[in-house]
């Protein structure tokens, strides 16, 4: 019963992110197009589509805070009680890295730079290698935001200044954008901004706040925010990597 | 058959996430999951949710965007267009107009984000106003994709406007007050909600194609780096004026004291 009503209360909240969107839109329709809706558009199908989003969007993110996001927050806390560095740091790597393969933004993101890839002619165009590419631009950002949060629990750790090493984050990408060939540039640019939505976020901030109010002289508002900015850092800089190295080695054997 | 595959491929999608939970717990820590049966039910969810998501995506969200974009960019809407000549960027007006008024209004509706700006307001002590916040974070937001059309229309490449703006940033993180930093970070992460995400690529996407002499591999990806980059400077031009104002307000108390 209680799930139920909290579920409700969740559809509000999709609902309240969407209806903006659909306000524009039909403003822009009824006021500044004014023109019959093409004929190949299935209104009906966009409908269901549209309670699909809200329906789904609710049901995942409370299925997350009734599931993953309470084991995940004890298993943090356990392994810093633990003490072991290299366990927190292992499971730091893989809560950044598991997350991140189920993040709905980005399988949606990764699904069309695929299919642009094949149209602009970047990879061939077979299925096999538009599944590929998709599902290797996936893997390379979530080993990415695995990285960024091992970095970020190293630098709560040693106390290292968050700043300075966005500021080193922010140089080695302008570094390799000069060598990325431009048709990867704005993936890449783009999959920084797509990881820290619904599912990386909560969990991260959760270990680092746990993280940094389990050491003594960390601030738990300051010190646990920075996971979330490297984990968008991360993945510019690898997939730009991917683009100028291993996008070239990868389309030698498979794509 | 469409769904079945979909539900198919979200469950290989959340099975390295629910491994690594499980694994960690009874192979590391050794110790028994607390209520079970509920992060049972919360797994369901979480599979069944993501699912149906996927699928509205591709049958809403996506089509949605692509159809704003060929639209706004269709020759019978644009204005006429003398023989012979190129079309001016100023023609897309529609377009820059559309972007900032969904990137706007989406970020002011965004309920993380109302709920972070309430927290900062409490934690500055005054000095940082709620509204005034969501204000210059969706102004960011707003500003980026607006400024995201523009370049797909101009052509130019990302990395100018990229480059830019973390000159901007990096300069700004270290002239404003300590406190606004990490808050400023965060707000560019909030704007890009899942369901703003989508239509957003799907926008700069439909644009890249429709306009001619554009491709939508080399211009159409970009707009959900400046929509997480701008929010970042708004927040903190927002946090230096308001740091201004202040010195100034106490300033002319103390001329008043005297």
């Amino acid at each position: 019963m209680e799930i139920a009503l909290s579920l409700v209360r969740q559809m509000r909240d999709s609902l309240r992110d969407l209806t903006p969107v659909v306000l524009v839109m039909a403003f822009f329709q009824l006021a500044v197009i004014r023109q019959p809706l093409p004929p190949t558009l299935d209104v009906i199908d966009m409908v269901i589509g549209l309670v699909g989003v809200v329906v789904g969007l609710a049901l995942f993110i409370k299925g997350l805070a009734l599931g993953l996001f309470p084991v995940g927050e004890n298993l943090a806390r356990a392994f810093v009680i633990k003490g072991s560095p290299v366990w927190l740091l292992l499971f730091a790597f893989a809560l950044g890295f598991g997350s991140t393969v189920a993040e709905p933004a980005l399988i949606a993101v990764a699904g069309r730079a695929a299919s642009v890839a094949v149209e602009g002619g970047l990879i061939r165009h077979t299925d096999t290698a538009q599944l590929a590419f998709a599902f290797t631009l996936r893997m390379v950002v979530a080993v990415s935001v695995g990285s960024a949060v091992v970095v970020g629990v190293l630098r709560i750790l040693k106390g290292w200044p968050l700043h300075l090493m966005i500021i080193i984050g922010y140089v080695i990408v302008l570094l390799l954008t000069l060598i990325t060939p431009a048709a990867m540039v704005g993936i890449a640019y783009d999959s920084g901004g797509v990881t820290t939505s619904t599912i990386t976020v909560p969990l991260v901030t959760a270990l680092g706040v746990g993280l940094a109010s389990a050491i003594k002289g960390r601030n738990p508002m300051l010190d646990g925010f920075g996971l979330i900015a490297f984990a968008s850092v991360m993945p510019i800089i690898f997939v730009l990597l991917f683009g100028s190295i291993g996008l070239p080695l990868l389309s030698a054997v498979a794509l | 058959m469409n769904y079945l595959a979909t539900f198919w491929r979200t469950l290989l999608d959340i099975l390295p996430i629910v491994t690594i939970i499980f694994g960690f717990q009874y192979l590391v820590i050794r110790k028994p999951v607390k209520r079970l049966a509920q992060v049972l039910i919360g797994f369901l969810m979480v599979w069944v949710g993501l699912s149906l998501f996927l699928v509205g995506l591709e049958q809403a969200l996506f089509p949605m965007g692509e159809l704003m974009a060929s639209q706004l960019t269709a020759s019978q809407f644009l204005p006429e267009l003398a023989e012979g000549t190129q079309r001016h960027w100023r023609d897309y007006y529609w377009v820059y107009l559309f972007a900032f008024t969904m990137g706007a209004s989406t970020t002011l509706a965004e309920p993380s984000l109302v709920a972070v700006s309430i927290k900062a307001g409490e934690i500055s002590g005054g000095t940082i106003n709620p509204l005034m916040l969501r204000i210059a974070v969706a102004l960011g937001m707003a500003l980026g994709i607006t400024l995201g059309t523009w370049r797909i229309v101009m052509g130019w490449p990302l990395h100018w406007f990229i480059f830019t703006a973390y000159l901007l940033v990096i300069v700004q993180t270290l002239r404003s007050p300590r406190s606004i930093v990490p808050l400023a970070f965060d707000s560019g992460g909030v704007t890009t909600s899942t369901i703003t995400v989508p239509i957003i690529v799907a926008l700069g996407l439909g644009l890249a194609s429709a306009i001619p002499g554009r491709s939508p591999l080399m211009d159409g990806f970009g707009m959900i780096a400046l929509a997480c980059l701008f929010p970042i400077i708004s927040v903190m031009g927002y946090a230096q004026i308001a740091q201004w104002l202040g010195t100034r307000y106490s300033l002319a108390n103390k001329h008043k004291q005297r």
